[in-house]
């Protein structure tokens, strides 16, 4: 599979003094800067509400950043935005697949809007499909599927376009520990079979410490370290990420299990609100 | 690299088409409206209007009913817009190497092909009820049916634009449809209504829609039926400027 068809500079993703401020609205991210080396795995780590998301948004071309810049294998998101969709593959937080529609039919639709020449598509999307165990269930209607096999259904469309660079936001949230474990076997397999660079975000502690080869832990739109999790933990003279996260942050993340997305971001704003 | 815009629109289309064919009983639940009209005013009022000198009720209501159908579905089709940005789904078509202008283009000729094959089984049932329309015109009829559901698609995906949630869009699409299909001359001739009822008219873009479906189907319209294509044209282009533009702005 060539997974290369862009000249490829040595990060792949560099962020100078990037900051987004919202309308009527705190600094959701302030003057952040880091790099994310080609074929690695990069966590973004940090409470909900930290910024990981507007972060996202503006690397993959959703938002414009306020001020900053940002080159994703070498092209601006906001002046080549076409070449850098082009260039990435993303899951986003919430689920962004159509329900009404068979998991083929969203492959093959992914397939034609980012135009995939139509003699290799049929084979790719069979190709991915069998990777992340879906093949036989090609012909069901999305809505039919569980949390996990969503999850997976976007990592294979997310795919389709051979990106160099799949972005991956909060992929495991409310899902259950099995689940978490599979996607993270089919992450890791992307990474090391097929020299796919990966960014994630999260807010479990162990899943950035387990799979990712650099961390930068973000909280209320800054980032307040940078390194492997090895450094970060012994640059801060503690035993795990969780410490040092406490130690650098002053408080704990707190891994809000609840069922519903909805629940879990109420329960943030009236965590975060009862803070300040 | 090479552009992928006329595939894209096409597969944006098909999803809509594939959507539609699937929620039968939507087709099917979005027929009684269009049928109640029929029967209850096609049959109810049909004698006094003859009396009155109107001729044959039907002849004079069925393109007006086409017509409804057609504009009611198209304005409806843009809750998709906001279903969409509910499910997630126009994330993934936003984050695509295909321009707002083309993603805009896509949906609105998927709900105007849909709305448009609603008119269609409209127009078959009139026909049962005792339509008898000129068949040599039928192609002028589907081109007015088709410029209808394009007009009235770009307006219910300009308003979805604007809108955050599917009450509001009701709201605003019932306070708007109503008005617009009572004061069109759909289900009868407003030359003898006040003025200010006329004015309505003549700026309210289905009445041209209607005017020209009665034209290339009965032959009897007020205007001819060059003027009602060059207004329905003029409109549709108008509409899609506009609802490019919101669209433009929608933020995911
Ligand atoms: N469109 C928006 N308008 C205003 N504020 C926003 C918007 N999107 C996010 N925010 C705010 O920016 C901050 C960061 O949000 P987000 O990036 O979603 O955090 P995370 O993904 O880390 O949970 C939060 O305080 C959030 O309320
Ligand atoms: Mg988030």
């Amino acid at each position: 599979m060539v997974l290369f068809q862009f000249v490829m500079p040595d990060s792949a993703i560099s962020v100078k003094n990037l900051t987004k401020k919202f309308k009527h609205s705190l600094v959701a991210v302030d003057d952040i800067s880091f790099d994310v080396e080609n074929g690695s795995v990069f966590a973004f780590l940090g409470p909900n509400g930290a910024g990981k998301t507007t972060t996202i948004k503006m690397l993959t071309t959703l938002l414009h950043p306020t001020s900053g810049t940002i080159r994703i294998n070498g092209m601006d998101p906001v002046k080549q935005s076409h070449a850098v969709r082009q260039s990435f593959g993303i899951v986003f937080q919430d689920p962004s697949l159509d329900d009404e529609l068979t998991a083929y039919e969203n492959m093959f639709f992914h397939a034609g809007l980012y135009g995939v020449p139509r003699k290799e598509s049929p084979g790719k999307i069979e190709d991915l499909m069998k990777f992340v165990e879906l093949w036989d269930r090609k012909d069901s209607l999305v809505k039919t599927f569980s949390g996990g096999m969503k999850r997976r259904l976007e990592i294979a469309r997310g795919l389709l376009h051979t990106p160099a660079i799949l972005f991956l936001d909060e992929p495991t949230t409310g899902l259950d520990p099995q689940t978490r474990n599979y996607i993270w076997t089919y992450i890791k397999k992307l990474n090391e079979e097929r020299g796919l660079t990966v960014f994630f975000t999260t807010h479990y502690m162990e899943e950035a410490e387990r799979a990712a080869q650099r961390v930068a832990i973000i909280d209320h739109g800054k980032i307040v370290i940078n390194d492997t999790p090895a450094n970060i933990i012994s640059s801060s003279g503690t035993a795990s990420l969780e410490d040092a996260f406490i130690k650098l942050t002053g408080r704990a993340i707190r891994e809000q299990e609840g069922t519903g997305m909805d629940q879990m971001r109420t329960m943030r704003q009236a965590w975060r609100g009862g803070r300040r | 690299m090479k552009s992928n815009t006329a595939y894209a629109i096409y597969i944006l289309w098909l999803r809509q088409i594939k959507r539609y064919f699937r929620s039968k009983s939507r087709i099917v639940g979005s027929l009684g409206q269009p049928i109640v009209f029929l029967v209850a005013l096609g049959f109810g009022f049909g004698s006094i209007f003859a009396k009155a000198g109107g001729g044959n009720y039907i002849q004079f209501l069925s393109p007006g009913i086409i017509a409804m159908s057609i504009m009611f579905t198209a304005v409806f089709s843009g809750i998709e817009l906001i279903w969409d940005r509910q499910f997630g789904f126009l994330k993934e078509t936003m984050v695509a190497p295909v321009s707002r202008l083309s993603i805009m283009f896509g949906r609105t000729l998927g709900g105007a092909t849909t709305s448009t094959i609603q008119g269609v089984i409209v127009f078959l049932i009139t026909i049962v009820i005792g339509f008898r329309p000129d068949i040599a015109a039928v192609l002028w009829g589907l081109l007015f049916m088709f410029g209808i559901a394009i007009v009235f698609t770009a307006f219910g995906t300009a308003i979805a634009s604007t809108m955050e949630d599917m009450q509001g869009f009701g709201l605003i699409v019932n306070l708007v449809n109503m008005p617009l299909f009572f004061l069109s001359g759909a289900l009868f001739p407003l030359t003898t209504a006040p003025f200010w009822i006329q004015w309505i008219a003549f700026i309210n873009p289905l009445s041209y829609g209607v005017d020209g479906l009665r034209a290339a189907f009965t032959g009897v319209s007020q205007n001819s039926i060059g003027v009602d294509a060059i207004v329905i044209a003029g409109i549709t282009v108008l509409f899609l400027v506009v609802g490019s533009w919101l669209f433009n702005r929608v933020e995911v």
